[in-house]
């Protein structure tokens, strides 16, 4: 096991474009499940790539277990990787995917078939050891790519996307697995995503990317609750955080925060009138768009998701209140997070 | 209704028999007037006692066979077709392999590179092999010259290259081998260019090496393309008299004499057309045999 730690990594694909990625420094914890999130194009499939060995970087320093790796080959780093589209070898079969990286390394034959034994039974594909990867579903597949990436014990895992290539009910399975996995092997691992679900769920931190650079890294809840700036607090939550231009800052809330004045109760509360335009039915709950009534505020696009057990209707104002730490302050011209601010609701009716 | 119309319209076409046919008819024709009948009239021929300026025919049943099966020089041809061909597809797959891997990379200039390594598949062959004629002449040769002037050869004891029985077999093969190289080259890029990138890094990642990449991977991979490649190849180099015709005529002592060559000395030069037909004849069970073996190893390859 080992830790993964970048120094003002940076990759250029082309002079004098923008980096794919920009002086990224970031340091895994020692057995960690590690999460970079990003929307396509964020630079975080690059960054994996060159922690692996794949992409040269332009500049900076790539560590793994406290040595610099920028020089050695992808087989000198001990990792494994796991693609999106799995990349298992067409013309092999399971075993002989899952042995292939054991021959790579020049492992005795008698231990091989042990090796090999023990990873397919660790992903319960030991009675598909003799077909080839054509006559495999999508979640096998999956197994089978892992079971090659854990047979050589690697110190770090990094896995590309992969679950993306599989249907929505088997994705969540195979997250389900994918964290009983990582429990029991405790390998530090590296995942990325542009899924913010599978964020959440799965990562015991987040690195938030947009356009090459690290916009966050801390715990779901962390990122969640208080995002570094407007473009985590939008990333994150579906739908988005609400965010109002108000001067010089812009105030946000998550649309579950956003809720009917007489449900908020006695606490600190910022009050608004809402007029609501649009109620979705979504079975557990109503996601409300609509609009501020309020004198400056007038017009200003916002969301509210209620629990069911109100009865709203389109076109009609309604009372709403956010509880005031639920509020969240950025500045406008940097787009960074303030400190909570202790004149809120001052700041919003002034 | 515009819609099925329009539909209706499209299938109308296809559907017509007499449009579908008359669009197939200069293909068909094409091929039985330049490959069908001669190869009847060549077995017809084998058969026969057919010789040039003769009117006669008689039927001869195996005669033209056993007669060929005896001659020292049918017995030379095969064994040197043998050899040209397997000699040359090996030389032309380690190449083109080597070709393909350093071309498949983008590089500067790599479009250049690419367009002169087409070229001695583009230019006519009796052009290119002229050239070479000139390359490898008993006097003149610009490679003895180099030699010399390395001073690797002794300049009164220049080898002959078109001259000696074994320096011959091995021009006409270098040559026939530059010819087929760029072609093999472009069928395995395409080869390489179709397989998933991510396999390549897969393997990197599991700690193979060039070689075991290659090998293991690469290679056995592109089984179909290579045996699509190996086919082709093998039946361009079995059936050419070209470079043989232009650079040696078959000589030294049969030394360069290949089926295809002697089925032209025998049927045109000699005047004997039963012989020379009976020994193309001869010809086409071995390339039936090698495109059915090539096509199941395919076909196998894509299956499994």
């Amino acid at each position: 096991m080992a830790v993964v730690e970048t120094r003002d990594l940076t990759k250029v694909f082309k002079e004098g474009e923008l980096g794919a990625v920009n002086n990224v420094n970031l340091e895994t914890r020692e057995g960690e499940f590690l999460v970079f999130l990003g929307p396509s194009g964020s630079g975080k499939t690059t960054l994996l790539r060159m922690i692996a060995g794949l992409e040269q970087p332009t500049a900076g320093e790539i560590l793994i277990g406290g040595r610099v790796v920028n020089d050695l080959s992808p087989r000198e780093r001990r990792i494994a990787m796991v693609f999106q589209s799995y990349a298992l070898y067409p013309h092999l079969s399971v075993y002989n995917n899952i042995a292939f990286p054991l021959k790579a390394q020049n492992v005795k034959k008698e231990l091989r078939k042990g090796k090999v034994e023990w990873a397919a039974s660790l992903l319960g594909i030991s009675s598909l050891l003799q077909r080839k990867p054509r006559e495999l579903s999508g979640g096998e597949r999956q197994r089978v790519a892992l079971a090659r990436a854990i047979v050589r014990e690697p110190s770090v895992f990094l896995l590309d996307e992969p679950l993306s290539n599989l249907d929505a009910k088997l994705r969540l399975s195979a997250r389900e697995e994918l964290e009983r996995f990582h429990r029991r092997i405790g390998t530090t691992t590296i995942y990325v995503t542009h899924d913010q679900v599978e964020a959440m769920a799965m990562g015991d931190r987040i690195v938030v990317l947009n356009q090459g650079h690290v916009r966050q890294i801390g715990t779901p809840t962390e990122v969640y609750d208080n995002p570094a700036d407007t473009f985590v607090a939008t990333f994150l939550g579906s739908p988005p955080m609400n965010l109002i231009e108000n001067g010089d800052v812009i105030v946000g809330f998550r649309p579950e925060h956003f809720r009917l004045a007489q449900a908020v109760g006695d606490a600190q509360k910022v009050a608004f009138n809402f007029r609501v335009e649009n109620v979705e039915y979504l079975g557990a709950e109503y996601i409300l768009s609509g609009s501020l009534a309020d004198g400056r505020l007038e017009g200003k696009k916002v969301i509210a998701r209620l629990l069911l057990g109100h009865s709203i209707e389109a076109g009609t104002t309604y009372p709403f209140a956010v509880p005031e730490h639920h509020l969240k302050f950025f500045d406008r011209a940097t787009e960074k997070r303030l400190e909570p601010r202790v004149d809120a609701r001052a700041l919003l009716w002034q | 209704m515009a819609v099925s119309r329009a539909k209706d319209k499209s299938v109308g076409a296809a559907q017509s028999p007499m449009l579908g046919a008359a669009m197939f008819a200069p293909a068909a024709f094409y091929i039985l007037l330049l490959i069908g009948a001669p190869f009847v009239l060549a077995i017809f021929y084998a058969f026969s006692d057919a010789r040039i300026g003769n009117t006669e025919l008689h039927f001869a049943g195996l005669e033209n066979f056993r007669s060929i099966l005896q001659s020292p020089s049918f017995h030379k041809a095969v064994q040197n077709s043998i050899i040209f061909t397997v000699v040359a597809q090996i030389l032309v797959l380690v190449c083109s392999n080597i070709l393909s891997i350093a071309l498949e990379k983008p590089f500067r200039g790599r479009g250049l590179v690419r367009f002169l390594i087409l070229l001695p598949w583009v230019a006519p062959v009796s052009l290119g092999t002229i050239g070479w004629k000139w390359i490898l002449d008993s006097i003149y040769s610009v490679i003895t010259w180099v030699l010399v002037w390395l001073r690797i050869v002794n300049p009164y004891d220049t080898p002959m290259w078109l001259g000696e029985p074994k320096l011959a077999m091995a021009s006409v093969i270098l040559v026939h081998c530059w010819r087929l190289i760029p072609f093999s080259t472009v069928i395995l890029l395409a080869g390489r260019s179709a397989m998933p990138k991510e396999i390549p890094e897969a393997a990197a990642i599991d700690g193979a090496g060039f070689w075991r990449t290659l090998f293991q991977i690469n290679l056995p991979m592109m089984t179909p393309i290579l045996s699509v490649a190996v086919l082709f190849g093998t039946i361009f180099t079995f059936t050419d008299m070209t470079v043989v015709y232009i650079l040696t005529n078959g000589g030294p002592y049969d030394s360069t004499q290949t089926l295809p060559m002697l089925a032209f000395t025998q049927g045109i030069q000699a005047s004997d057309l039963a012989a020379g037909a009976a020994i193309s004849v001869f010809l086409v069970p071995v390339l039936v045999l090698i495109a059915y073996l090539m096509l199941r190893v395919a076909h196998r390859a894509e299956v499994s």
